[in-house]
């Protein structure tokens, strides 16, 4: 199949396009230090923090400078880890987009955003678990301690929606505000559903995006419990396999400005990329079954083998990430896991690989290979697919091209 | 001819419902209760009360739950009121015990998911430690054989991935958290789906289950809830001049939502139709609305304008009226501007004077009333209306339902996080 050309037919104004992309782990800060860590001549170096989480590695968010994009402090103060990353990587996005800042595109974009919540006082969880068991009565005892140790504020940090809330007031997007629950499937349905409201005509503009904080204790502990977790030393996700599997979860921001065609034309916004399809489902997980899915997504996703590569979400987990990498391996495409260098950031990981899919389409050229079991690509890059098997359900499939 | 609206879309008819509250399981009670002006706020018998200001709420005690925590009784609420609304819209094959066969996707309102002190304090007491715990004892312990099912109750994609598996839903569940809009938001992801022509039918469910100590006390913290805890039942006093705040509250809805069209090719019963959605975020404050009430008039024009109507049209507003000084006040504000001089003359009740807020399900359990409002001709009334605000020149419907056709109903749902969605329901098309 020939390169794809930007059509100029009616229907491919409203075609789905990235003009924003905001993107910030352990990796760097922004797009181009991304690029710059997965092509260092030296190949990219693991960002790993083994010491925090034990026996649990995580890859931590690299040191930002929030007040480039949440300039008051009060709203820093009124926000958790978790906020503050997502907030930041939106501002990005709309920096990238040209958006920021101009409130009549503002009052029309529509958000999407995905999101976990829940960070909590590990200080105060820590010491009412110490005094429950010693408690002459417990149910007063937690009472009292929560009424007096709780910040209230904590309160707007364990919401799964004020990610969102948070943006809208550091930033002005107020054209409407969606939050989507459920770990991985939530970002990979924000990203669709953005896709066909713009094809519908539903909206022009949209943020879409989520944030992840592996870098609290509930969080590992929470993964933890599932069996779920990379324990030791860190291993590439395919090397891995071979020692059990398990997630190295991360720190994560990731946003796109998407907008159809036709509008970024008309305000004369530069196109990075065009997601060209994406798609979503789910199943309980007997074996072959997100296999069936993903051949069915694969199937309406016309792409060129010579100049194509895969992005996987893959998780590390071990079942779903032995079957997806099996399923793959089919296709005989080059492929990135990318949890490798970005570790797994839960409800923003497709959107992130979107990211770097756009970005590396944009430049025609994928980035070297992660592990040794990853093949290197010689020729230009014009279609990526993305894949996102979530670690316990859903599973998701974007074409990005140029 | 296929049917569609003023804007040339499919239009979305309401073909089941189902509504579990503090006042009962099914639309018969319910309804029957609401119109009977009856509360179904009491003294939380659930957990201890020690220390606690505020000491009542709309719980739902008579579905068990074992082990009782938000996630599993938000589940078998949903479950319920999901049966009842399939059953009614006779649609997707569903045998006892689950098997559905639902044709279309599923689209939730689900409150924020967290470990409870009882699955903290198993963690706990398997480290063996009885005194300086901390998280770093409790990661050691964590992937022990016996959490595995802890874990998975508290995904975020837990209760979307057993309805979906329970009901036979389409494609990946979708499950929005838009705070206390989320119900309106659930149905208005569902209304695009339709008119975009991705689906034919969908599946709305809004349930929240998350009446425990920590949620009481983080909104009680927020200066947020009722105190007027004596007698419970005349706590949620929404428009009355001494109104201090929302009592909390449990419940779910669920509604089937489908293409006229598919619904007359199946020869089903059109309950009534979701004409209009209108959606705007307020950048004010992370919990207060904006005090100009700017976002929540732009938010009423867009459902009129989506709508294809002018205010003209409505003859019912089914308020978020949660009994705070702050809404009411914002909520008034907001639909006398848009509504003029008719504001005062227009029915404006709120469900929450009887069932409480019930959080991330209000917006699919007063979408449900409306339109039982609007089926029934008889509108419910705002109880404990017993010192009117000057300030709020309404008519709330005062204490007692009255008998008055309704042929055009606005249900109003706002949230923390600026958060605001107003959907406008109608009798089915002559």
């Amino acid at each position: 199949m020939p390169e794809q050309s930007p059509r100029d037919t009616a229907a491919s104004q409203r075609d789905a396009v990235i003009t924003g992309i905001g993107l910030v782990s352990c990796l760097g800060d922004g797009l181009a230090a991304h690029h710059a860590a997965l092509n260092a001549p030296a190949g990219f170096t693991p960002v790993i923090d083994a010491t925090s989480f034990p026996p649990y590695p995580v890859h931590p968010i690299v040191a930002l400078e929030y007040e480039r994009q949440i300039p008051k402090r009060q709203d820093q103060r009124q926000m958790e880890p978790w906020q503050r990353i997502g907030t930041y990587a939106a501002g990005q996005a709309l920096d990238a987009a040209g958006i920021k800042g101009n409130p009549d595109l503002l009052a029309r974009t529509h958000m999407i955003v995905a999101a976990g919540g829940g960070e909590r006082d590990a200080a105060v969880d820590a010491a009412i678990l110490s005094g429950l068991p010693k408690a002459e009565n417990p149910a007063a005892f937690l009472n009292e301690h929560l009424l007096t140790d709780l910040r209230p504020t904590l309160f707007l940090a364990q919401l799964s929606n004020l990610l969102a809330g948070n943006i809208s007031i550091v930033h002005g997007v107020v054209g409407s505000s969606r939050t989507f629950m459920g770990e991985e499937a939530a970002g990979i349905d924000a990203v669709r559903t953005a896709v066909a409201r713009i094809g519908a005509g539903q909206g022009d503009l949209f943020l879409v995006g989520g944030s992840h904080n592996a870098q609290r204790p509930e969080t590992p502990m929470h993964y933890a419990m599932g069996h779920t977790l990379l324990a030791g030393a860190f291993a590439p996700i395919r090397a891995r396999q071979a020692s059990g599997g398990g997630m190295a979860l991360s720190s994560l921001g990731a946003f796109l400005v998407i907008e159809s065609r036709a509008h970024a034309q008309a305000r004369g916004a530069a196109i990075i990329a065009r997601i060209a399809a994406v798609a979503s489902d789910r199943c309980p997980r007997a074996p072959g079954q997100a296999t069936a899915n993903a051949t069915r997504q694969l199937a309406a996703m016309p792409h060129d083998p010579a100049h194509t590569a895969i992005l996987s979400g893959a998780t590390g987990t071990a079942a779903a990430t032995r079957e997806e990498l099996a399923f793959l391996d089919t296709i005989a495409l080059p492929i990135r896991a990318t949890a490798t260098a970005l570790g797994h950031s839960m409800e923003p990981s497709f959107i992130a690989n979107i990211a770097l899919a756009a970005d590396a389409v944009a430049r025609e050229t994928l980035f070297a290979p992660l592990e040794p079991g990853e093949a290197a690509m010689a020729t230009p890059l014009h279609h990526a697919l993305v894949t996102g098997w979530g670690h316990w359900r859903g599973e998701g499939m974007a074409l990005v091209t140029k | 001819m296929p049917h569609t609206d003023s804007h040339g879309r499919p239009i979305v008819v309401v073909t089941g419902m189902g509504v579990l509250t503090s006042l009962g399981e099914g639309q018969a009670d319910n309804w029957a209760r609401l119109t009977a002006g009856t509360s179904g706020i009491r003294r939380i018998t659930r957990f201890a009360l020690d220390h606690m200001r505020t000491t009542i709420a709309g719980t739902v005690d008579f579905v068990p739950a074992d082990p009782l925590c938000a996630p599993e009784l938000s589940q078998r609420l949903a479950d319920r009121v999901a049966e009842e609304a399939i059953a009614e819209a006779a649609i997707g094959t569903l045998k006892p015990g689950g098997g559905g066969n639902f044709p279309g996707p599923l689209f939730m309102a689900l409150p924020p998911v967290e470990l409870e002190w009882p699955q903290r304090q198993a963690l706990a007491a398997a480290t063996g430690r009885n005194d300086g715990v901390d998280y770093a004892d409790l990661i050691a312990v964590a992937d022990q054989e016996q959490f595995r099912a802890t874990y998975r109750r508290f995904l975020f994609a837990s209760i979307g991935e057993h309805l979906a598996e329970r009901f036979g839903t389409r494609g990946s569940p979708i499950a929005t958290s838009t705070a206390c809009a989320s119900g309106g938001t659930a149905i208005q992801l569902a209304v695009e789906s339709i008119r975009a022509g991705l689906s034919e039918a969908a599946l709305v469910v809004g349930t929240d289950a998350s009446v425990n100590p920590e949620s009481l006390i983080r909104f009680s913290l927020l200066s947020a809830l009722s105190t007027r805890n004596d007698p419970p039942e005349a706590a949620s006093r929404p428009f009355s001049r001494d109104r201090d705040g929302f009592v909390m509250a449990e419940g779910a809805g669920a509604l089937v939502l489908e293409s006229m069209d598919h619904a007359l090719a199946r020869g089903a019963r059109i309950l009534g139709v979701i004409s209009g959605c209108g959606e705007r975020a307020d950048a004010f404050h992370r919990t207060r609305s904006s005090p100009d009430g700017k976002p929540v008039i732009a938010c009423l024009h867009e459902a009129l304008a989506d709508a294809g109507i002018t205010p003209d049209a409505v003859d019912y507003i089914n308020a978020h009226g949660t009994s705070t000084p702050e809404n009411e006040r914002m909520e008034w504000l907001a639909v006398s501007t848009v509504f003029g001089d008719r504001a005062g003359r227009i029915p404006i009740s709120s469900n929450k004077s009887m069932i409480g807020h019930t959080l991330t399900a209000a917006g699919t359990i007063e979408a449900i009333f409306s339109l039982l409002t609007i089926r029934h001709g008889r509108i419910p009334p705002t109880i404990n209306y017993t010192t009117p605000d000057p300030a709020l020149p309404v008519d709330c419907v005062p204490n007692v339902a009255r008998d008055a056709p309704v042929t055009c109903a606005i249900s109003n749902s706002f949230g923390f996080g600026g958060q605001n969605v107003c959907l406008v329901l109608q009798a089915e098309p002559a």
